[in-house]
């Protein structure tokens, strides 16, 4: 089998910008490659834990914290959101429809292997502790994705 | 040589390739993967997966709505 790479940088913490990037990295691991995805800015809060983590941050980080979608569940569609209603017509249309939801995804995607990397600095900026990531993902900074990327043939920034 | 039938019937893209990559994991050369799916974007996908995996497609139909591959793994 050809162990090509692929990367995929996370950047948005749109709904459907998270499942493009999560069936792409799904898909590619199903074809044999590789797959790293780096998560950095928005892209973290799709790997927010949906429960309310206890943690001593600073006023920003808490409000910062707060404002942002807590996990893959209460993410927004980057068009027609409306305040969120897009987003739940789309997570309906999607259930009648047989589709994953980005939960599934991402299950899916740890259980093929998919490499799931946290940019620190991104966490830093965000407030955002390891303890309110889900388990199992790495964390790591630029020149970890770039050594990733050098060996990759397909690079994304999504 | 074993004939393993997969139903992928109903699952969206990426479905039936993650659950056809998990069960050719588990199978031996020359075992035959039989899959039935309905989602079309399939019929050209199993094509890709095939060559890029260097299994073997042996067949490929569509039954009324229902693609029904057999692939021969390598």
């Amino acid at each position: 089998m050809d162990t090509n790479k692929k990367t995929i940088v996370v950047f948005s913490g749109d709904l459907d910008k998270a499942m493009a990037s999560f069936i792409i990295a799904n898909g590619a691991a199903a074809m044999g490659n590789e797959v790293t995805m780096f998560f950095t800015f928005w892209g973290l809060n799709i790997l927010r834990k949906p429960e309310k983590v206890k943690i001593k941050k600073s006023f920003l980080e808490a409000l910062f914290g707060w404002m942002m979608p807590r996990g893959a569940g209460m993410l927004g569609l980057s068009k027609m959101n409306f305040g969120g209603m897009g987003a739940s017509m789309m997570k309906t249309i999607m259930k009648q429809k047989n589709v994953s939801t980005v939960q599934e995804l991402i299950e899916s995607a740890q259980s093929l292997g998919v490499k799931l990397i946290v940019c620190t600095m991104s966490m830093d900026v965000m407030g955002i502790r390891e303890e309110e990531l889900i388990d199992g993902v790495e964390f790591a900074g630029v020149a970890t994705y770039l050594g990733e990327a050098d060996e990759a043939n397909v690079n994304l920034f999504i | 040589m074993a004939e393993i039938l997969i139903n992928a019937r109903g699952m969206q893209c990426p479905g039936p390739i993650v659950q056809l990559f998990k069960e050719a994991q588990n199978c031996a050369s020359g075992d035959i993967l039989c899959i039935e799916v309905t989602d079309h974007g399939f019929k050209k996908d199993i094509a890709a997966w095939c060559r890029k995996t260097k299994n073997e497609l042996i067949s490929l139909e569509d039954e009324g709505g229902v693609i029904k591959a057999r692939i021969k793994k390598n």
